[in-house]
């Protein structure tokens, strides 16, 4: 993020959203639209001083709702651009046309109430889409009890909270009663490999689960967790070893089954049904914890940009592309990378997003090895 | 110290950040100032609301360029975020950036001693005492750049050194593509159809031909051999064997796609390579439309996920339910089970891929981990986990999922190139999240299976990387890189060898003739390792000199004035 925001060749544009794309490959013209932060990026510092004043709060999105923020805030802490943005929605000046504490409070006059959306046209050689992922609404699948029990989380949820800047500070704690978690399920394919909601395996939450009862034992020794699964999809580099350390090290236990459902004790515990294939029968596990292995789709506007760059997403909802150009979208000069193509983990977003540099670069040096009818400039 | 540093006149500027109340609410930055006015050397003090926006970075140019500042100290934030910003006014103002030096006061004083001003306010002296101290001992140092030859050696000429050849070839640069088989195509030669779409493989690899052929810039060196590269980033030089003699040319960057190997499972299984075979050699009988069975039996994970050999081998269940599928097509009445340990169909194309298998009625039987199935005379037996049987299948063919392994000549290369590979021998990434088609060292780069085992399309986009991290440096024409690099003191180096075998970027080599450490500068990172390992403490660190770091040192214990 960083280098992304220091280079002296990347513009960064956020808060923005592509909403037509005219030309062809070589002389592309983008429409931005740049919605209003209300704060000036050029003055901005992140100082935190109209964070620490600002007396209205909302829903802090970064951490899911486990904690609120304030009506200015700093999306997190390494954000980039370093920057303070006004929620409209929350904040109390545009609801009643009066309070303005942080214009008062910022040395660096940066707050700025009358910024507007605005529009920009870019004229630019190749597009790179690169429009990742969102969790599936854990709630959908009903079955789980997500958004009734307290202690049921998603995988992003129990991400943040272990997170030492996150909103427990990095203590595995219940929601309902602030006790300190012992003993954790979590549960595979949620909303995954599942005919009722998403059909394609996530790709990456097999992994990211081990990843998070190890983290657990990390923190606390005593802690304890259940791995339910469908299979256990560890296909990368190291991975089978990394799943086998999860066992020997941390003591990680590995529960081939697909939970049924999970309910609620009188102490807010989660209970997990499922059935023991070893036992041939129906049990259930008492925990402190359930932990959500969400299925993980296309970011909710995948859609309308789609529409926008007229390109053609596949039958899941990604971006389609053609097995063997995997990031080559439907229309020449438009690229695709990363999970906005396909469930795909780092390393190979990573790849994915060289390739697509190089295409895009490809087109923008003139390719001068390009025959007539591919050239476009 | 030389003569000439000693008589420098030394003029040190310290800039103490407020960074608003992030640091001033926590620390007496006025104190911070007033007592850096006491320190040795420093000639100027003063202090910035934000010394990284205009105002301060104003302040500590015109520092420099009225106050004659020969050194400047800003006491702020992180190194990690701010540095280049301060060396870069440092140097607009005409001063060498190598003369800045950084305390983070913010990070290890505001930030973690909110409760306790007075212990921020005197580690944040502490810090800044430091930070003069090693000031004083800096020494100008100037980027190190080199010219790049601007061609390209791929090494591979099977999907992804095709797909890699020909990418660098559309950019413009000569590339050599060498290959050591009679013909490109690798293992994609032997493959019959590619899921997910039943593409035939004689098709997508006539495509590729073609597509190779069409560049004047892009040679093609069959039946060739790398026999040696020297040389480093921009500027290797290598030696091909081929059937008309050795070929020398030169390449600005390589390519390693030299693919991976099936294992060969002689004794597993009762493999004879007729009635039990691999998949691979199922792909070339069904090529040829010589498959008669009719009862066939996959085994997964033959000679993977066992002890030996721990990993998965990522493609073999993608395969399997593709054969198994087009085997179900060829012959509808066969009977074909694939014996598992989980199917690893990840992703949205390949688990549809699975699901249509068993519509299309091929049975899936998981065996348990410690219990592979046995073959014995026509005839598989094997424990059902799920359903906790043991089952007797007829098998006139016994099909063999075998991992893709390390090529046997992968270590030949590797240690040609000076590059490492992982535990299981294949090529081992610079990072493996955030660089998975770099080397360690500069210039070289990998895509497909000598990476790690990949799907057709896996493999494409790791060739398209690979090709565009080494157009970086073609495009540039030239490598800069940071001057924090090893010194090798020739006087007391006596050539045992230790920097060389240790360096994990093949940075140092031995001369021929005074057998003593060189180092070849573009490549060296400054890791440090080569002087923290040197016997003869012949070797030091460009800006992290022990002269340097033991003023730094000495000033953390001194007591705060």
């Amino acid at each position: 993020m960083m280098d992304a925001g220091r280079h002296p060749n990347i513009e960064l544009l956020t808060l923005s959203e592509v909403m037509d794309l005219e030309g062809e490959a070589g002389r592309f013209t983008a429409t931005v639209v740049k919605h209003p932060r209300y704060v000036d990026e050029s003055r901005c510092t992140a100082c935190g001083d109209c964070l620490a004043k600002c007396p209205y709060k909302a829903e802090d999105d970064f951490n899911l709702g486990l904690e609120k923020r304030k009506a200015i805030y700093v999306y997190f802490p390494q954000g980039v651009p370093s920057c303070a943005t006004i929620d409209r929605e929350a904040c109390q000046y545009f609801k009643t046309g009066k309070c303005k504490v942080c214009e008062k409070v910022c040395n660096r006059e940066a707050v700025n109430f009358e910024e507007r959306d605005r529009e920009i046209r870019l004229d630019v050689g190749a597009v790179i889409v690169a429009t990742g992922f969102e969790p599936y609404p854990a709630g959908k699948v009903t079955q789980f009890g997500f958004g009734k029990y307290p202690n049921v989380l998603t995988s992003m949820q129990f991400e943040r909270m272990s997170n030492a800047t996150g909103p427990t500070g990095g203590k595995l704690v219940r929601p309902s009663d602030g006790r300190h978690v012992k003993r954790i399920a979590f549960l595979q394919c949620v909303g995954s490999r599942d005919a009722r909601h998403k059909r394609f395996c996530s790709a990456v939450c097999c992994m990211h689960s081990t990843k998070e009862a190890m983290v657990a034992r990390e923190h606390d020794h005593e802690v304890e967790s259940f791995i339910f699964y469908t299979d256990m999809r560890a296909a990368g580099k190291g991975f089978q070893e990394y799943i086998e350390r999860a066992v020997s090290d941390y003591g990680v236990k590995y529960v081939r089954a697909r939970a049924g459902e999970v309910s609620q004790d009188e102490e807010k515990n989660p209970v997990i049904w499922f059935e023991n294939i070893d036992e041939k029968r129906v049990e259930a596990m008492v925990v402190d914890m359930c932990v959500l292995a969400t299925s993980l789709v296309p970011s909710a506007g995948t859609e309308g940009l789609a529409n926008a760059l007229g390109i053609e997403l596949d039958e899941y909802g990604f971006f389609a592309t053609d097995p063997f150009s995997p990031v080559e979208s439907s229309r020449p000069g438009v690229f695709v990378c990363g999970y906005a193509e396909a469930p795909l983990d780092i390393p190979e977003s990573v790849a994915q997003a060289s390739g697509a540099a190089g295409k895009a670069a490809e087109i923008i040096f003139g390719a001068p090895n390009l025959v007539k009818s591919e050239r476009s400039g | 110290m030389s003569a000439q540093e000693k008589k420098e006149d030394l003029r040190i500027g310290v800039f103490v950040c407020h960074c608003g109340s992030n640091i001033a609410g926590f620390v007496d930055v006025a104190a911070v100032a007033e007592y850096a006015r006491s320190l040795p050397d420093v000639a100027f003090v003063d202090e910035n609301m934000y010394s990284c926006a205009d105002s301060g970075l104003k302040a500590i140019a015109s520092g420099v360029e009225k106050e004659k500042l020969n050194r400047v100290v800003v006491a702020a934030c992180t190194p990690v975020t701010h540095e280049p910003l301060f060396r870069g006014t440092c140097q607009g103002a005409g001063l060498n950036p190598y003369l800045f030096e950084f305390a983070n006061i913010r990070d290890q004083c505001s930030w973690v001693h909110q409760k306790d001003k007075g212990s921020g306010t005197s580690k944040a002296k502490d810090l800044v005492r430091m930070a003069v101290a090693r000031a004083r001992m800096l020494r100008p140092l100037e980027k190190i750049g080199v010219d790049v030859t601007r061609s390209a050696l791929v090494i591979g000429g099977g999907v992804s050194g095709m797909t890699a050849a020909v990418a660098l070839a559309r950019m413009g640069f000569d590339v050599k593509l060498v290959e050591k088989e009679e013909r490109l195509g690798g293992m994609l030669r032997s493959l019959h159809k590619l899921y997910p779409d039943s593409r035939n493989s004689r098709d997508v690899l006539a495509a590729m031909e073609q597509e190779v052929q069409r560049y004047p810039n892009l040679e093609v060196l069959t039946r060739a051999e790398i026999a040696t590269v020297d040389g480093f980033i921009g500027n290797y030089k290598i030696s091909v064997s081929t059937p008309e003699g050795e070929k020398e040319f030169d390449a600005g960057a390589i390519i390693v796609a030299t693919g991976a190997s099936p294992l060969e499972p002689s004794g597993l299984f009762g493999y004879d390579g007729k009635r039990v075979i691999t998949q691979l050699e199922l792909e070339s009988r069904m090529k040829k439309g010589e498959v008669k069975a009719s009862n066939i039996v996959m085994i997964q994970c033959a000679g993977a996920r066992i002890p030996e050999r721990r990993y998965c081998s990522r493609i073999c269940c993608t395969e399997a339910v593709k054969n198994a599928r087009l085997l179900r097509q060829i012959n509808p009445e066969s009977a074909i089970y694939i014996l598992h340990r989980g199917i690893q169909t990840y992703d949205t194309e390949f688990e549809d891929f699975y699901k249509n298998a068993r519509g299309d009625l091929v049975y899936f039987i998981r065996y348990p981990d410690d219990l592979p199935p046995a073959v014995d005379e026509g005839k598989v037996t094997v424990r059902d986990a799920t359903m906790g049987e043991d089952l007797e299948l007829e098998a006139d063919l016994v099909v063999l999922s075998t991992p893709l392994v390390p090529r046997s000549d992968s270590e030949v290369l590797a240690r040609q190139l000076r590059v490492s590979q992982d535990a299981n021998g294949f090529m081992l990434e610079a990072h493996v999240k955030l660089r998975p088609v770099d080397f360690a060292t500069d210039g070289i780069f990998m895509a497909g299976c000598c990476h790690w085992p990949a799907h057709v399309g896996e493999s494409v986009s790791q060739a398209l990387a690979a090709a565009s991290h080494a157009s970086i440096p073609l495009t540039a024409g030239r490598v800069t890189v940071e001057p924090v690099v090893s010194v090798v003191d020739s006087n007391l180096c006596t050539g045992c060898g230790t920097c060389t075998d240790n360096c994990p970027y093949g940075a140092i080599n031995k001369d021929e003739v005074s057998h003593k450490a060189i180092v070849t500068d573009v490549i060296c990172k400054g890791c440090g390792i080569c002087a923290t390992n040197c016997p003869e403490g012949a070797i030091t660190i460009n800006h992290y000199r022990p002269d340097q770091i033991m003023a730094q040192v000495r000033a953390a214990f001194e007591e705060t004035a």
